[in-house]
This record gives C-alpha cells, sequence and structure tokens, in this order.
C-alpha cells in the first residue's frame, strides 16, 4: 500500500495523514430506486486482484475526501482525485 | 588469560583503554572495539549456548549477521537482550552476559538437550506435543517456553528518549563500502542531496579491513580522503550507525540510527534520543549493501573458533586481534587465500588450506600448505576447535591440530531491500548466489551486491550506478575514480559451490541460531515438506533473530542438491521487514507513558480541578465524573448529593466535550434535512431541535442538538464519542454524496467552553450574569440564541435544553473565558446553594430521564427501537437511511425496544448486560427478552432503576420479568415501566 499520497488539494503526504474507508460503491440510487440497487450500494463491495478504487478521507490534513486508484498486487497508485469529481466531473 | 591483540587495527585507539565486564569477569578493550573483538582480544571464544542442544557457541562474524554471539548487554530499564556482540561498540562499564545458559555458559545444564539430539529433530514439537490435548495448556506449553526464546526482556522502564523523523533526499545511498561511497561522492559533487547510510560506526565497509595498499596508498588513508571530501560537501548528509531496514513503497525506507547506544549511562544526554527512527524519501536510491560471506555446512562447523574467513580478517586489520594462533582455512573461492596473506603477514601461522576445487588456479605465494579437491569433514575440540579432519580428494582422512578455522562458502549478496516491496531474486550460476531482481524501479545495486569483488570493481561500479541515478534525476554526472587505481579487466572467480560436505561425520549447521542441522532438511524433505516456505517452517531455518542471514542459501543449496535441480529453481522465501531487528524503543518512539495517546482537556479543566473532580479518561479526554465534598468517602455520597442538588436546587456541568460543528452556506438547511431523519428544513431561526442521524444501513448512528443562528448558520452538537465520525460523516456527505449542495463544515469543539446549568434555580442564577431577557417567554423551551454577559462584556450562546429533564440551560462561550465564567456562575448560584456535578450524575439523572446514550444506541437500534420512531420522517423524500429504515427486519414489532425496569423489591439491585426472562422459563437464547442497557441507583426515587432493550417491551409496562445475571448467577425479578422515572409528562422542563 501507498506510503506517499499524493493529495490533489495538499501535495505529497504521508499516509499515516489519511483514513481509508474503503472501495468507491455504486453511486447512492435514488431514494425511490429499486431496493436491490440499495443493497448494493450499502453492503456490496468487491476485493479485487489488481486495479482499486477507493475513498481516502485527508483527515489529518484538508479534510477532503479522495478517490485513489491503487493496484492491489503491485501497490501502484494510479490516480487521485477529488471525490466530489464522481458527481461533479471537472466542475469540482 | 592470552591475549590475542596484535599490532594494527585501523578502528582502534590503544590510548584509550576500557573497562567491561563479561558474566561478572572484568576485562578490557579499546576505544573502536565492538563487544565480539574486545572479546576474542581477550580470548573468549565461547561466548554462549545454542538455542536448542545447548551446543557451546563461538563468534562466527565480524557484522549484522551473526546468529551466534547474542548477548544481554546493559542492565536494570537499559538492558538489551539479543545484542550482536558484533555490532555493540564497547564502552567503559558495559556489562555483557551470554544467554541461553544455566548455570552458566561454561557448565550449562540444557546441554544434555545434545546428548537427545536424534529426538530433538525438524518438527519434533509438532510430532511430539500433539496429544493428549489436556497437556497442552499445563504441561507442554510451559515446558516449550520455558526452553525456548533467547534472552530475557527488562521489566524495567527503558528511561531512554527515542524519537521519529523524516529525511528527504534525491539520492539515497545504502551502505558506505567502496561502491557506495564512490556513488555518494559522484552524487555528492554533481550536487543533488545526498544520503549515505551505513549501520557501522565509521564509513567504509569492506576498506577498513582491506589490508594491503589502495593505488599505492595505505587503504585507511585512502579512506580518509574520501570522508574527508564527503564532510566537505553540503549536499551530503551521512549517517553512520544508521541501518536501512525496509524498503516501503513510493521510495519511502525505514531506518534506524543508534545515537547514544554506544555510551556510558554517564555520557548519556537525557534529552538526546536513544535512537532514532527514519522515514527517508528518496527519488533514487544507489543500494550498494554487499554480500554476506556463507558458511559451509560441515561436521562441526559451530565449534568455537570456528569463523567467517572474512570477518578473520577484519578482526585482525580493523581491530587488531588474531584469531587463533594456528590457523587453517576452509574455503572455496579465491577471496579468502587474501585473509591467508593477511594472517601471515602478521606472523599468524596457516597451517592448511582446504580448497574442494581441484585446481583452484589462483595466484597466492604464501606459505600456507594448500590442499585442493578437499573437505573439511569433522571439528574436534568440546569449548573451542583443537582439530579439524580433512578428507582428501583421494578419500584419506587428516587430522591436521588448529585453534581457529576460517570458512568461506561463496557470497550472497544482501539483496533484501531489493526485494522488500515483493521482488524475487535471481540466481546465477557464476556467481554462486542470488542476485538482486532485474526490475529493481529506482534503486541501482552497484558493487558487491551485484556480483562485484574487489575494492577496485566495487568503486568503479559504484561510480556507474551513481551516474546512472543522476541521470534518471535529470543531472549530468560523472564517476568518481580511485586515484592511481587501473581498472583491471573484470573478473569473475571460479565458485565452486559447496553445500553440505557429504562425508561429514558429526552434526553439520546450516541454521546455527536455530539449531537446524543438514539432516533436519533432508528429513524435512522425506516428509514432504520439500518446498522452500514449507522446509522453513518444519525446520524453523532462517526463522531466528538473524533471519538466517548465514543459513537461508545453504538451506536452499541443500534442497536443490537433494533435489537434482538449480537452487533458482528452489527459489528463496519471501523477503520482509526488518532486514535486521530494530528495538521496540525505537518503533515506540516518543508514543509512551503519558505521551502514549494526546491527552484533551476541556477549557473547564483546571475550574473543574479547582472544585475538587475526580477526573475519568473517556477516549483522549479527562472529564469531570463527581466532585466529592468532605466527608463524602464513597462515590455514590458525592453523586447521590450532586441528584439531589440539581433536581430540588440547581448544578453546574461541564459539557465542552460534546462535538460541535458549525455549519454554513445556503444550502445548510437542505444539507440538514438530508443527514438527520427528523425534519429540519424549518428550524427557525433562535431555535435549537434534536436530531437522530442514521447510518446508511437504517440504524442510528449519533443523535445531538442543531441550533438556528442564523438565516445560513447552524450549530451542531453531537455526542462525546462520535465529535470526529460525525463530522467525517458529515463531511462525506457534502463533499461525496451531494457536493452540489452549498454547505461548509468546521469543527468546532475545542473553541467553545459550554456548561450545563441544570435545576429549578438555573434561571435565576443565569439572570445574575445574561444581560439579556431570560424568562419563560422571552427564552422559552429549545430556545437558541447568542446573548450578552457580565453588562456586555461578554458574548455567549446560550440554549434552553435538558438532559437532565429539569429546567436547564448550556452556556457556550469562547474556551479561554470557559474558568472565569465558571467561576461567576458558581458565584452567582452560591445563594441558590448551587454544586457542580460530573459525568456520573449526569448519567444517573438522564436514567431517571428515560434519555439515551450510547450504551443504548449501539449500532442495532432503529429510531422506532429508542420510542422515537414518530419523528422519522414520512414526508421526506430522501435523508440518510430512509430507504434501509423500513427494511422488514428493522419495523418488525417484536423487535428489542427501549423500556425502564426496575426491581419489583425496592432493595434488590441489578446489574447492567443482565438479560431478561419471562417468569419461569429456562435460560436459553430461544428465551431471551432482551438485555438492561443501563443502570444506576436512583437518588430521586430511593432504588435501582434502569433502561433496558427487551421484545415488545413498550407494550409490557407493568408485567413482571426475571432479570438474570450469569456472570454472578443471581436473578432478582423485576417490572418493565415507563423509561421516564422522573417527571414524565416534561413539566419541570419548561417550567
Ligand atoms: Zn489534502
Amino acid at each position: 500500500m501507498s506510503s506517499l499520497v499524493k493529495c490533489p488539494h495538499c501535495g505529497l503526504r504521508p499516509r499515516e495523514e489519511f483514513t481509508i474507508r474503503g472501495e468507491v460503491a455504486t453511486p447512492r440510487p435514488d431514494a425511490g430506486a429499486d431496493e436491490a440497487l440499495w443493497f448494493d450500494h450499502v453492503y456490496l463491495r468487491d476485493n479485487p486482484r489488481g486495479e482499486h478504487r477507493e475513498y481516502w478521507h485527508h483527515s489529518g490534513g484538508c479534510r477532503r475526501w479522495l478517490v485513489l486508484t491503487r493496484n492491489t498486487l503491485t501497490h501502484e497508485t494510479s490516480d487521485v482525485v477529488d471525490a466530489s469529481t464522481l458527481k461533479l466531473g471537472e466542475r469540482a | 588469560m592470552t591475549s590475542f591483540r596484535i599490532d594494527g587495527g585501523t578502528l582502534i585507539d590503544r590510548n584509550d583503554v576500557r573497562r567491561f565486564t563479561f558474566n561478572g569477569e572484568v576485562l578490557t578493550g579499546f576505544g573502536g572495539d565492538t563487544v565480539a573483538s574486545s572479546l576474542l582480544a581477550n580470548g573468549k571464544q565461547l561466548v554462549g549456548r545454542s538455542f536448542k542442544y545447548h551446543r557451546p557457541r563461538g563468534i562466527l562474524t565480524a557484522g549484522a549477521a551473526e546468529p551466534n554471539a547474542l548477548l544481554t548487554i546493559g542492565r536494570d530499564g537499559r538492558r538489551d537482550p539479543n545484542t550482536r556482540a558484533t555490532m555493540a561498540e564497547l564502552f567503559d562499564g558495559l556489562e555483557a552476559r551470554s544467554q541461553n545458559c544455566w548455570p552458566n555458559v561454561n557448565f550449562d545444564i540444557g546441554a544434555a538437550n545434545g546428548l537427545l539430539g536424534p529426538l530433538l529433530g525438524a518438527g519434533f514439537y509438532y510430532k511430539t506435543f500433539m496429544w493428549p490435548a489436556a497437556f497442552w495448556e499445563k504441561v507442554y506449553e510451559p515446558l516449550i517456553r520455558k526452553a525456548a526464546g533467547l534472552g530475557r526482556a527488562s521489566y524495567d522502564p527503558d528511561p531512554g528518549y527515542y524519537e521519529k523523523c523524516w529525511a528527504h533526499c534525491d539520492l539515497l545511498v545504502i551502505g558506505a563500502g567502496p561502491a557506495g561511497l564512490a556513488a555518494a561522492l559522484t552524487a555528492g559533487r554533481a550536487g543533488v542531496r545526498v544520503i549515505i547510510a551505513d549501520e557501522g560506526v565509521q564509513l567504509g565497509g569492506g576498506l577498513i579491513a582491506e589490508g594491503s595498499p589502495v593505488g599505492g596508498k595505505p587503504a585507511d588513508a585512502v579512506l580518509a580522503d574520501i570522508i574527508g571530501e564527503l564532510h566537505a560537501l553540503s549536499n551530503v548528509e551521512i549517517k553512520k550507525r544508521t541501518t536501512v531496514f525496509a524498503a516501503y513503497d513510493d521510495q519511502v525506507f525505514g531506518a534506524v540510527e543508534r545515537v547514544q547506544k554506544h555510551l556510558p549511562e554517564g555520557e548519556i544526554n537525557p534529552h538526546r534520543a536513544m535512537e532514532r527512527l527514519w522515514r527517508i524519501v528518496a527519488r533514487q536510491v544507489v543500494l550498494a549493501t554487499g554480500a554476506e560471506e556463507r558458511p559451509i555446512v560441515f561436521g562441526g562447523n559451530d565449534r568455537p573458533g570456528v569463523m567467517m574467513a572474512g570477518a578473520m580478517r577484519t578482526y585482525l586489520n580493523a581491530y587488531g586481534v588474531a584469531p587463533g594462533k594456528r590457523v587453517a582455512l576452509f574455503a572455496n573461492n579465491s577471496q579468502a587465500y587474501q585473509t591467508a596473506l593477511d594472517l601471515e603477514v602478521r606472523g599468524i601461522e596457516v597451517a592448511a588450506i582446504i580448497d574442494p576445487r581441484t585446481c583452484p588456479n589462483i595466484d597466492y605465494d604464501g606459505k600456507a600448505r594448500l590442499i585442493a579437491g578437499a573437505m573439511v569433514r569433522d571439528t574436534a575440540g568440546r569449548k573451542a576447535i583443537k582439530s579439524i579432519t580433512v578428507r582428501h580428494d583421494d578419500g584419506r582422512d587428516e587430522v591436521i591440530a588448529v585453534d581457529a578455522l576460517g570458512v568461506s562458502g561463496g557470497y550472497s549478496p544482501i539483496v533484501h531491500l531489493a526485494c522488500h516491496r515483493g521482488g524475487k531474486p535471481v540466481w546465477s550460476d557464476a556467481h554462486v548466489g542470488f542476485m538482486p531482481p532485474e526490475n529493481t524501479d529506482g534503486m541501482t545495486p552497484c558493487g558487491a551486491v551485484a556480483g562485484k569483488a574487489g575494492i577496485a570493481d566495487c568503486f568503479a561500479d559504484g561510480g556507474v550506478a551513481a551516474v546512472k541515478a543522476l541521470a534518471e534525476l535529470g543531472v549530468m554526472g560523472e564517476a568518481a575514480s580511485l586515484p592511481g587505481v587501473e581498472q583491471t579487466a573484470e573478473t569473475v572467480d571460479h565458485i565452486q559451490p559447496v553445500w553440505h560436505v557429504a562425508s561429514t561425520k558429526g552434526k553439520a549447521f546450516v541454521d546455527f541460531q536455530n539449531d537446524v542441522a543438514a539432516s533436519d532438511i533432508t528429513l524435512a524433505m522425506r516428509e514432504g515438506y520439500d518446498h522452500v516456505e514449507l522446509a522453513k517452517r518444519y525446520t524453523t531455518n532462517g526463522m531466528a533473530t538473524d533471519q538466517g542471514k548465514t543459513s537461508n542459501v545453504n538451506a536452499i543449496g541443500i534442497l536443490a542438491e537433494n533435489k537434482g535441480v538449480s537452487p533458482g529453481e528452489i527459489g528463496t522465501t519471501t523477503f520482509r521487514p526488518f532486514y535486521t531487528p530494530v528495538s521496540f524503543g525505537a518503533l515506540v518512539g516518543a508514543s509512551k507513558g503519558m505521551d502514549f495517546q494526546p491527552v484533551r482537556k476541556s477549557p473547564l479543566h483546571g475550574w473543574a480541578g479547582r472544585n475538587g473532580a475526580k477526573f475519568v479518561e473517556t477516549g483522549l479526554w479527562y472529564r469531570s465524573s463527581w466532585f466529592p465534598k468532605d466527608g463524602e468517602t464513597f462515590w455514590r455520597d458525592s453523586v447521590d448529593r450532586e441528584v439531589n442538588t440539581v433536581r430540588t436546587k440547581v448544578g453546574i456541568c461541564d459539557v465542552s466535550t460534546l462535538g460541535k460543528i458549525e455549519i454554513f452556506g445556503a444550502d445548510a438547511a437542505e444539507f440538514l434535512n438530508r443527514v438527520y431523519c427528523n425534519a429540519f428544513l424549518k428550524l427557525p431561526v433562535g431555535k435549537a431541535r434534536y436530531g437522530i442521524m442514521l447510518r446508511e444501513d437504517g440504524f442510528v448512528y449519533d443523535d445531538g442538538t442543531t441550533s438556528c443562528l442564523g438565516g445560513n448558520h447552524y450549530f451542531m452538537t453531537t455526542t462525546t464519542a462520535l465529535a470526529a465520525g460525525v463530522l467525517t460523516h458529515l463531511e462525506f456527505c457534502a463533499q461525496v454524496l451531494w457536493p452540489e449542495l452549498d454547505v461548509r463544515l468546521a469543527s468546532a469543539t475545542d473553541q467553545w467552553a459550554q456548561m450545563a446549568i441544570a435545576g429549578p434555580r438555573s434561571r435565576e442564577v443565569l439572570s445574575k450574569i445574561i444581560d439579556d431577557d431570560i424568562s419563560n417567554e422571552a427564552f422559552p423551551f429549545l430556545a437558541a440564541r447568542e446573548v450578552s454577559m457580565f453588562g456586555g462584556r461578554l458574548k455567549g450562546r446560550l440554549f434552553r435544553i435538558s438532559f437532565s429533564g429539569e429546567l436547564a440551560y448550556e452556556i457556550a462561550v469562547p474556551a479561554g473565558y470557559g474558568e472565569s465564567v465558571a467561576d461567576a456562575v458558581m458565584a452567582a448560584g452560591e445563594e441558590f446553594g448551587i454544586t457542580p456535578y460530573g459525568t456520573e450524575t449526569l448519567g444517573v439523572m438522564r436514567i431517571e430521564k428515560g434519555h439515551v446514550t450510547h450504551a443504548e444506541i449501539n449500532g442495532t437500534v432503529t429510531p422506532a427501537d429508542l420510542g422515537m420512531g414518530r419523528m422519522v420522517s414520512a414526508k421526506k423524500d430522501d435523508f440518510i437511511g430512509r430507504v434501509m429504515n423500513l427494511r422488514e427486519g428493522l419495523v418488525d414489532p417484536d423487535r428489542p425496544a427501549l423500556v425502564g425496569i426496575k426491581p419489583k423489591s425496592p432493595s434488590d439491585k441489578f446489574a447492567t448486560g443482565s438479560h431478561i426472562l419471562n417468569p419461569g422459563e429456562d435460560v436459553s437464547l430461544a428465551n431471551d427478552q432482551g438485555y438492561v442497557t443501563s443502570m444506576c441507583h436512583s437518588p430521586t426515587l430511593g432504588h435501582a432503576i434502569g433502561l433496558a432493550l427487551v421484545k415488545n417491551g413498550p407494550k409490557r409496562h407493568g408485567e413482571e420479568v426475571v432479570i438474570w445475571n450469569g456472570l454472578a448467577g443471581t436473578t432478582v425479578t423485576g417490572i418493565l415501566c415507563n423509561p421516564a422515572f422522573v417527571d414524565p409528562e416534561n413539566e419541570k422542563l419548561h417550567a
């Protein structure tokens, strides 16, 4: 796992400043959505061998939620973006 | 006692005589000595007993790989067990003791294990201590524990200070032998930021022990020139006594620097670290860790006096210590011949060089007798070697009397750091060793770790490696060169692998520290554990504190030989941090004692202390739990008085630890509406509202009040325990789920001192310090707004909320004003009989009132379970937890729900955690009706009361139940009731 994380706001920072929430789940369904979508969103998580997208919170820094893409096999981190971009795109 | 100290020794200072004790005996050495070199100088070849068979053991190496010479050094809190004598610097007054022997190293009872040798082979523990199962706890485990283990840790606290640091550089050079020095010089001259780290006391590595001139100059003079230049380069940082022990992701390296471990007690600066744990971030790395000389596996190869040939050379040239008076060498390579030459130069007799190669083809012109095509098959001597038995190529045996034997079975590149990130080393037939992985991204191996040999080749290779690393950094560099040294064509020594001397007679050890013999490895193979990872665990080869530095490759070789394959096909076990053991002190750093974790003190901590508070740790906080008065000897005396005073008069309680979050933004109301399950959209300015926050899975997460202080400004309070968790959750909601909402969050927990003033006289007390009208009409229940205090000198935030059920307020003032405001409240309340009260009283009053905390909000309850089902909005389209809260299992009417409980007989008591059963039913999970979540003695009612989560509880008020305490083995008859024991009509609140 990464020892250093490149926060898009703070730059390269030690892993200890971050808190990991887990896999980026499916988007939060609409209130009226099918229950199956809700179960998937709330409970179902993958544990892939390879590329993995996770929520990392820069809890000891800027306190922004980030989406970090890392390879569980090679430990390579390929991308770190502010998590608001998931919904807002580049506007964030 | 014969002295083995002779002339020379580049590292020692003969004017600096140091006294030390070894097993109580006073000995002397010199400044610059290690404990190992000074023991050898004093003729102490026997330094310890082996782990399993308690065989006599001596010093094998002169460095970090030492498997035998593990001593306990120091005393009391500064006692370090399992210290390698070869790495410990000698200081005046040092105390060293042998380990694993009783009553002493010379006469050891456990040596009887040696006679049981045939029984104690690989897998012995697995096979013997299997049955009967009942024997495990009482017989086998204590027996194994007594026999196992090396040194013992001290029970005294270490008085030393330890610290952790970060360092950053362009190029990290690991190892300061010829290759590392050349790399550091090359990069240093190019101007980049360089850190060069070496585990040794002095830079130099192989140069330190080099007896021959380099480029026509003495080796130590060449070394001094290089070190002088490095010191002069301000961009080069030299870290001596620093072991780089791990390579982590993203080019972060772990290192431990031994700052003051080599100093006598009186010279230790208490304000400086004993050891420093470094994390070094390097853009590029040059790996110049060298190679480990391998022992050869033959009978009696563990007898004291058997030593690595290269270690002999180091003791001779660097410490001026003769390994013996009549020495033999057993080597399958040509480098060991240099040891023979150096011994002879110092006048030490070299009795023979035994070389398994039939045609060694080396240019050795010394006096020693060369026995080619031969092997050492056995040694003799009780506590030290007396002779060796050589098996000639014609099958004839010859006994040669010696008092020391130098061994060299080839060289294993120290590839650990190149493999910590998952790389697998690659076998090389030419080098007879495992080389660094081919792809070591950002790391360039050079020198002996890359298969080079000799000062000149290693130095040249270091320069080349640095130029390559510099190019990666976009910097041009020119490889440093050694003056006067002509670069010769690189020659690879022909090494003949010898994994195990076939004609061996006695026990032939592979792993000295764990007492694993060649026969154990072949036994493991016969029993099917022939995979390298299985063989390791079955035999424990390589599992000792030295992690098999001298044994792993030989074990792999023996496996390969027996299977008829290349060692490359067997492969290595996995390399993991740490390269060498790191002390707990260094890993703990400053986090010990009161610095183990941060201490959070409320802004009212000093006030509470002055009023006699007893504090309790809750998480990081120290909260005032009760305030004993004179004559009160038992906590309940104080708590009962505090409760009665608040219920009849008035009290003040520090509630500053509650989480406080400022919420701003045009969409703040909409945001709150979505994170709470109850409605918040229409909360008017100047009003507080109790809110319940659900998790997305529909269960209750936290509760608290949120007040609207202005159009786009809200102030939220959370429970103390979840202050950080709720903020993180809200940030997730604001940033990830609904980034389109205009909302900003800021923690304000530490910025405000907040106190509850509760009791029927609370309004009268506050009226004396608050300028605004706070009558029931002007400031009704749930009013919340900024007020002027002390004649306009201070502004505070006043909330009319109540956890106790009394007429109550909470007043928040900027933290720095907290103590003086609390003092002012106490002074204003004096005429009404005010009392400070703590968390115990807070707890009693909330139970009396039927208010819940995290004892009830335990992660498995819904708002309906807590009797607040009607708060969950049916009108709102969406909020966190809305959909999942409607799941079938979460709306089941039979779910355990909040109910009050009291003993049928008022004198009976019961305990939190007790289970509820219907009268007459057996104690079983199937019959379980629920459990008591909270209980206390109610001073208001005069008997025990509790809250419980009971199946269908709210419909069972008045029902008789059994309160079963399985731990105490008691049962009490209880009655279920309304959880609001006091003022169920809420008249006091609204007074
Ligand atoms: Zn950040």
